[in-house]
């Protein structure tokens, strides 16, 4: 495999350290098959699914087994628990129903690794609260118009839909830019979030 | 490159079994081979040929003198490197370039012609993999096909399943449609019209049935084209003419070229061989082979699978592909796909694209 990435964004790295080795995992959004890489490492058979063709090919062109899909329809394809772990990172907010997305990841997989990007972050509420305006931030660079985030979602609210669907959260780890920060307060200070989820 | 070495034969020590219920004694198959075979036997690759095509993939034509039907993606630095691998490619029984077809000879002496054996995907696969054995090729290090070369590569991946570590299937299907059964049958009853078909003994008659395989030939090539690709390369445009001729010549280039393929077509393929392949790629289902369900067909396969599908393919669409890769995660096999975007329609695959070479030489590694 054409050697782990040098530098994973702070959630994968996070996530690759804590999947054990030699699991099947299911990478869903799997970008350029950075986390990918790193799994292979760690002996793990992974696979991908991601939906821009561009970055599919440049997956398949390193050796890593991803298909193009739409995890929206296509997680469908695959049996009950075919995974130890499904790993969904940066992708909820694009989902039409994040909810069933859910539901599909601990469907495939016995766990799953969920992060998403923090409306609540407190960039964002100064954005609309102060400048009432939609937020473009470093980290969710794109205007409203052409966003293909469509549910923007809080640490609150996420903790909130878990608890309904009788998820339990194993773990959790915030961050803002590359730097970790602590639960106390994550709700303002995280720009993003990472959970490790069952059922 | 350099034009092949007289071409290579073996004659099958046993019997083949066919799907049919027949078997088939004597059999030869014909190939070449490109590259060293390692010592250890293990970086074969078998290449699969679509319908027209035959063992020839990237050594001159021996009839036509053009090159290798895939020069560019097979050969010395290319994405299937001869470099590294050692690339086997057959002419499939039923075939007219040396293997044994409806052309060879009879045990009684005589063209077999339609008293030929009507064969399968899963028979052609039968007499590779026998070859194999003749060469002493216990796995491969891949099978990679499109199109019928691709149908061909699932369906070793399904049959001898420890046969092929990696399994490319490019712009293919798992099973024929109405409507590519559809186009098919026209094109056999275009060959079965033209009264020097003969009902296939045309051979040795002087005559044989070139108007009307040209016309399959024709109707063909239609379907392995896009709309927006015969658009943009003719148009309305004339051919060698300044006006309409209110006649029947070919006035327009997309006639003539449609015409210039077809003529070229009966120069190098015999009309019953093709009357039997396209036979055997209509029979072709490869859940039917196994109880109804694809992911049967796969069930517990090792090898790693990579589907490409090109966006303009109306013959076998990308929806056929996802239909194998849905069989293939259900069955938990190892896969990648991607649908290409190429504005050629089936022939994609044949034409230059990066990204499918990149695709054909990281998945190859």
């Amino acid at each position: 495999m054409s050697g782990a990435a040098t530098h994973l964004r702070p959630d994968l790295a996070v996530i690759a350290a804590n999947v054990a080795p030699g699991t099947r995992v299911l990478d869903i959004g799997c970008g350029d098959g950075a986390l990918m890489a790193a799994l292979g490492a760690k002996d793990c058979d992974a696979r991908g699914m991601e939906i821009d063709p561009a970055l599919v090919e440049r997956c398949v062109s390193r050796g890593l087994s991803v298909v193009q899909g739409d995890a929206d329809r296509d997680l469908a394809d695959y049996p009950d628990k075919a995974f130890d772990y499904a790993i969904l990172s940066q992708t909820l907010q694009t989902a039409a129903r994040p909810d069933r997305m859910l539901d599909e990841l601990l469907r495939v997989g016995r766990q799953a690794f969920v992060s998403f990007p923090n409306f609540a972050h407190w960039r964002m509420r100064a954005s609309l609260a102060l400048g009432g305006r939609m937020p473009v931030t470093r980290h969710l660079p794109v205007s409203w118009f052409e966003t293909q985030n469509i549910h923007h979602v809080t640490v609150l609210d996420f903790r909130e839909l878990v608890r309904a669907m009788d998820v339990r959260i194993e773990r959790e780890w915030f961050f803002s830019g590359e730097r970790p920060v602590g639960s106390a307060g994550a709700n303002w200070r995280a720009e993003y979030a990472l959970f490790e989820l069952s059922r | 490159m350099a034009p092949a070495a007289p071409t290579k034969r073996v004659t099958l020590s046993e019997p083949l079994p066919l799907d049919g219920g027949q078997s088939l004694a004597g059999v030869e198959v014909a190939y070449e081979t490109y590259g060293d075979l390692a010592a250890d036997r293990g970086n074969a690759i078998l290449v699969c040929h679509a319908l027209t095509g035959d063992q020839y993939v990237a050594s001159d034509h021996p009839v036509t003198g053009k090159p290798g039907w895939w020069e560019r993606m097979v050969g010395p630095g290319k994405p299937i490197d001869t470099n590294r691998f050692h690339v086997i490619c057959a002419n499939v029984i039923g075939g007219c370039m040396g293997s044994t077809g409806p052309a060879s000879m009879a045990p009684d002496g005589k063209p077999w012609a339609m008293r030929f054996p009507v064969i399968t995907i899963r028979d052609m696969v039968r007499a590779e993999v026998a070859l194999l054995d003749a060469l002493g090729i216990e796995r491969l290090h891949a099978v990679v096909g499109g199109s019928m070369g691709g149908m061909q590569a699932l369906s070793l991946a399904a049959n001898f399943p420890e046969r092929a570590a990696r399994v490319l299937a490019i712009a293919t299907t798992a099973r024929h449609s109405a409507q590519n059964i559809a186009f098919h049958e026209v094109g056999r009853q275009a060959v079965m019209a033209d009264p020097d078909w003969q009902d296939g003994d045309y051979y040795g008659s002087g005559r044989q049935p070139d108007k009307g395989l040209s016309v399959a030939r024709m109707a063909a090539h239609i379907t392995y084209l896009s709309e927006a690709g015969l658009t943009d390369k003719f148009g309305r445009n004339l051919q060698d003419r300044d006006s309409k001729t209110f006649g029947f010549d070919a006035d327009f280039q997309v006639e003539s070229y449609l015409r210039y393929q077809g003529s070229g077509f009966t120069q190098r393929f015999d009309a019953n061989s093709y009357l039997y392949i396209t036979r055997a790629m209509d029979y072709f289902d490869l859940a039917e082979e196994h109880g109804g369900r694809l992911a049967e067909a796969f069930a517990g396969s090792k090898a790693r699978f990579c589907l490409v599908s090109f966006d303009s393919d109306w013959l076998y669409p990308t929806a056929e592909s996802r239909h194998v890769v849905h069989a293939l995660n259900a069955a938990g096999a190892a896969v990648s796909f991607v649908e290409l975007s190429a504005p050629n329609g089936h022939d994609s695959f044949l034409l230059e694209h990066p990204a499918l070479d990149r695709v054909v030489k990281g998945f190859i590694g």
